[in-house]
């Protein structure tokens, strides 16, 4: 099978790509040469995987033993391959966006930003494609060291700190709680295998589920579930290729990955039914939604705002999990696609401004829309898809996640959602609207401006309106996402 | 035969090169018959590894005095396990010492240097192989006494207090031992450890037996500087001689782990002083004490090299809280810690002494932009640092899974939390280097800082490789320790 071959490969190859880009530090073009091919390459592996799939088949490779009966597994399954598809599909689009960003912003220490930027992007194939529960810790913790020193990469004060918040709740959480919760899970059920229906059940008593439960999802901190957020605006004072790639897409929803994968094959879904041991969690979820996005009201730097819109935005995969009904899950599991690309356009259009006009408060940015047509078109596209109206690909995933909580009877985490969404309408759209208003009075960019705006180096805008058309794209294609990812409900 | 042989070679061949160093006198001379000779006892000690794995558990007459009438040498498993461990780190600090020793030890006594060292290895190399308790007690107190000398030899005169402290302490621990060994011999009427673990155990009900114990373990905590016996080391670390400093830490405290173990599961036979005593109790609270008072006072510490003997004390505990809990899988976590704290350790130690090898202090204002100065040196630095948190990919890891496996069979909740929180405290004060080196200028009063040169830097690669490369192929180190573990307990989990 070719699918088993390539398997280990899509490890290997942003880890040799790493090397190089290191190797080429002294020639830029190269530098950056190195990091697309690999992209591509990788891009390339992940579809040989996806294929057999969409087939129905589940590759496996057991690479080595690790540990005496303990091996570094990997095993596809549809969940896995649309996120592995998703991220190495957004690494291409944000190599290119880097190189705009991060020369037009005149950046310092490039190679090292490349280099870790891939080793991310390594572990985030691995926890991706994981066959079991320790392999996927191993990778969520090479995750979060990979990720550091792109996010302190200024290496001002204030990025160290963020480094320590970002550091101190990631492994903090993961330490302290998930790998307590892999051990138990270990010693309860005597193997970490990712198993259709579980493995647990039968094997825990109902109060250490309920414990389980919790203790992963507050370990799992990359899923940013209230109190364990703080990492993520944190993390936004690293450069904005960071924070579309990694702090919309990969390490967040590593995260709600995470939570996924141990609801469905750790779990499995009747037995947390049974208990009901997830449902009081889908209510944190709920409350980190509304909080998230009251919070992101208040934030008047962009990123930031975008930052609580992401903490927010994540909890609906969770409750979508806590659910644990076959549609919540579904439902969450099409929101990581969805999400991903509206999040990341959001993203790649706040660095543009940072690049163009040297904004980064919103209040700042009245009549830019005018200098900026194409960015601020994609930000309001991105922005549709978020608060999920249609046509954007939003709109399937929350209505799906909608349906499960109606389907298990919970009208208030319906309301729950009713009002985000109305919320999210308040802190997005002003953006992409106060961007197209005349600038008037005092805050008149053209008055003030020793140069002139316009729009963002090409590498910058072509990525940007690119993933905004995706998402509206994939309104009309998420039949055929619904289509794959259905297995991992059970078969619907 | 020489490979008949090698359980003596092991020892006599070191033991007879320091006096030979002392004749030479020569500085150059010292080092490189000291380097030969420790890289021979190294590969002995391989060959003595790959013969137990093959034909089980080595016995040696010393003379061909038959035992129990001589002294035993006894390689099993787990002593050659120990061997490998102290041989390997005194290899590889070889290179290093060369060029270290020149800048810190004034160049008349760099060949006492010499001297002392190998017979410190000697002695943990004896007390690794002996079969014969009171032996063990000679052996100890070689390596006790050279490694008193070698503390004072350092260029910071707190290093004599320091060693006077440690010889204060040292010598109470050793004397503690012997009074337990000599009650020992008042009862059972042998020093042999194999004759000792046939009587003990059914002895186990009289007073005098249960006071050997007393005496042996507190004497050896006083060794392995077990919370609260452990006030010796911070400074005995931290103002030795680098080189002194990894090889001690690396070698003397694990040395002590493998006292006790043997104490507690071959002489006395492990499971029945366990079922009944409070030894378990007390070992696993003060094991938990260790790596939670520890912990914190690294957090507090200003001097790199002192937050880092904390850290050691810190981790013994991890140790001593394994074999505390008296299964298969706990003693395997200790012991394979053994080895995986030894190199951590050393690595760590190593990175320290190449950095102040270039810059000679070792604040954390020293460390200020060094890791775009010595970039290999700050990178080894980090993974030890790593390793020390216990992530994932590194050999710290591998310790806390079969720690906290061991402790979830157990039941023992507070042991998982405590385990779970030291790894915490360790982000806490390990991030604090990390900081210092990678987000801090360079003074500007300060010149170009260089890499360390390559003999010391290929041994702290090799070192810090090693961390990565036992920390996800473990599979080698774990089924000698949980074989080690299984034949000193004697039955399967």
């Amino acid at each position: 099978m070719i699918a088993e071959t390539t398997l280990p490969l899509t490890l290997a190859v942003p880890i040799v790509g790493s090397l190089l880009i290191w190797l080429a530090k002294s020639r830029p073009n190269l530098r950056e040469g190195v990091t697309l091919v690999t992209a591509l390459i990788l891009f390339g592996l992940v579809l040989t995987i996806l294929v057999p799939v969409i087939d129905g088949a589940r590759p496996s490779v057991k690479l080595v033993e690790i540990y005496p009966g303990f091996d570094l597994t990997f095993t596809v399954e549809p969940l896995g391959a649309s996120f592995a598809t998703i991220a190495s599909f957004l690494w291409i689009i944000t190599s290119l966006y880097s190189i705009g960003y991060m020369r037009g912003h005149h950046e310092a220490y490039q190679t090292r930003f490349y280099a870790f930027f891939a080793l991310a992007l390594a572990s985030t194939m691995g926890i991706a494609l994981a066959g079991n529960m320790l392999t996927l810790f191993i990778f969520y913790e090479a995750l979060s060291i990979s990720t550091y020193p792109l996010v302190t990469h200024s290496g001002t004060p204030e990025a160290k700190r963020a480094g320590r918040v970002y550091l101190g709740i990631l492994l903090g959480t993961s330490i302290g709680l998930q790998l307590l919760a892999v051990g138990i899970t270990w010693v309860t059920a005597g193997t970490l295998d990712f198993t259709e229906g579980g493995i647990l059940s039968g094997k825990a008593s109902d109060g250490l589920v309920v414990l389980l439960m919790a203790l992963y999802l507050f370990g799992i901190g990359k899923a940013a579930v209230m109190p364990f957020h703080r990492w993520l605006p944190a993390a936004m004072v690293a450069p904005t290729p960071v924070s579309a790639l990694l702090h919309a897409v990969a390490v967040v929803k590593a995260g709600v990955f995470t939570v996924l994968k141990v609801v469905i094959y750790i779990f499995g879904l009747d037995l947390l039914t049974t208990t009901g041991a997830s449902l009081w969690l889908a209510y944190v979820a709920g409350a980190t939604i509304i909080i998230a996005s009251l919070v992101a009201m208040t934030k008047d730097n962009l990123k930031a705002r975008l930052a609580y819109s992401t903490v927010s935005q994540l909890s609906y995969i969770v409750l979508g999990a806590m659910l644990a009904t076959s549609t919540g899950v579904l439902g969450g599991a099409m929101h990581i696609a969805m999400h991903a690309f509206g999040k990341i356009t959001l993203f790649f259009c706040a660095g543009a401004i940072l690049v163009a006009a040297h904004k980064t408060e919103i209040s700042e940015m009245h009549g830019l829309g005018r200098k900026m047509p194409f960015t601020f078109a994609a930000f309001f596209l991105g922005s549709l898809s978020i608060i999920g109206l249609p046509p954007m690909g939003g709109a399937w995933s929350k209505w799906e996640i909608a349906l499960g909580a109606a389907e298990s009877g919970q009208a208030i985490l319906v309301g729950v959602l009713m009002v985000s969404s109305l919320l999210n309408v308040a802190y997005l759209i002003p953006v992409a609207v106060r961007g197209f208003l005349p600038a008037g009075g005092a805050g008149n960019p053209d008055s003030g401006e020793r140069w002139e705006i316009r729009e963002a180096p090409l590498f910058c805008v072509v990525p940007l309106c690119f993933t905004a058309v995706a998402s509206l794209v994939l309104f009309f294609y998420a039949d055929d996402l619904y289509a794959f990812l259905q297995p991992i409900g059970g078969g619907g | 035969m020489i490979s008949a042989h090698l359980p003596a070679l092991q020892v006599v061949v070191p033991l007879l090169a320091a006096p030979v160093c002392l004749l030479l006198r020569n500085r150059h001379a010292a080092w490189l018959l000291a380097a030969l000779v420790t890289w021979a006892t190294f590969i002995i000690a391989l060959g003595l590894l790959a013969q137990v794995a093959d034909r089980g558990t080595i016995s040696y007459a010393i003379g061909d005095w038959a035992p129990p009438w001589g002294i035993e040498y006894r390689v099993d498993l787990f002593g050659a396990l120990v061997l490998v461990i102290v041989s390997g780190i005194g290899s590889l600090v070889m290179p290093f010492a060369r060029i270290n020793v020149e800048r810190e030890i004034p160049a008349e006594r760099i060949y006492l240097f010499y001297v002392m060292y190998l017979l410190c290895l000697t002695g943990l190399l004896g007390i690794a192989i002996t079969g014969d308790a009171f032996n063990l007690f000679v052996f100890l107190e070689i390596s006790s006494l050279s490694s008193y000398v070698l503390i004072s030899l350092g260029h910071d005169r707190r290093a004599l207090t320091a060693a006077l402290r440690y010889l204060i302490m040292g010598t109470l621990g050793a004397t503690f031992y012997v009074i337990g060994i000599g009650l020992l011999y008042m009862v059972t009427g042998t020093l042999n450890m194999a004759d000792l673990a046939q009587r003990v155990p059914d002895l186990l009900h009289l007073r005098t037996v249960e006071a050997a114990l007393a005496f042996l373990i507190v004497g050896i905590s006083l060794k392995l500087a077990l919370f609260p016996l452990h006030l010796w080391l911070p400074n005995a670390y931290a103002f030795a001689p680098t080189t002194v400093t990894i090889f001690l830490a690396a070698t003397a405290t694990k040395v002590s782990v493998y006292v006790i173990i043997r104490i507690i599961y071959t002489v006395y036979g492990g499971a029945p002083i366990f079922r009944e005593g409070i030894l378990n109790e007390a070992l696993m609270g003060l094991g938990m004490l260790s790596m939670v008072a520890a912990g914190l006072v690294a957090i507090y510490q200003s001097n790199v090299k002192r937050l880092l003997a904390y850290s050691s004390v810190s981790q013994i505990g991890y140790m001593v809280l394994g074999l505390s809990f008296g299964s298969v899988i706990g003693l395997a976590a200790g012991i394979v810690h053994l080895f995986n704290h030894a190199i951590m350790k050393a690595a760590l130690f190593m990175a320290l002494g190449c950095a102040t090898q270039q810059v000679r202090a070792v604040s954390f204002d020293d460390l200020a932009g060094l890791g775009r100065q010595m970039p290999v040196t700050m990178g080894a630095l980090v993974v030890g640092a790593l390793s020390l948190i216990g992530l994932p990919l590194t050999v710290g890891f591998v310790t806390k899974w079969y720690l906290i496996q061991a402790a979830l069979q157990d039941g023992a909740w507070l042991a998982v939390i405590v385990i779970l929180a030291s790894g915490l405290f360790a982000v806490v004060y390990t991030w604090r280097i990390v900081e210092a080196a990678y987000f801090r200028p360079l003074p500007e009063d300060r010149e170009e800082v260089r890499e360390a040169p390559l003999g010391m830097l290929i041994p702290l690669v090799i070192l810090a490789g090693a961390c990565v490369v036992f920390g996800i192929g473990a599979t080698w180190p774990m089924d000698l320790a949980l074989a080690a573990a299984e034949s000193l307990i004697g039955a399967r989990p």
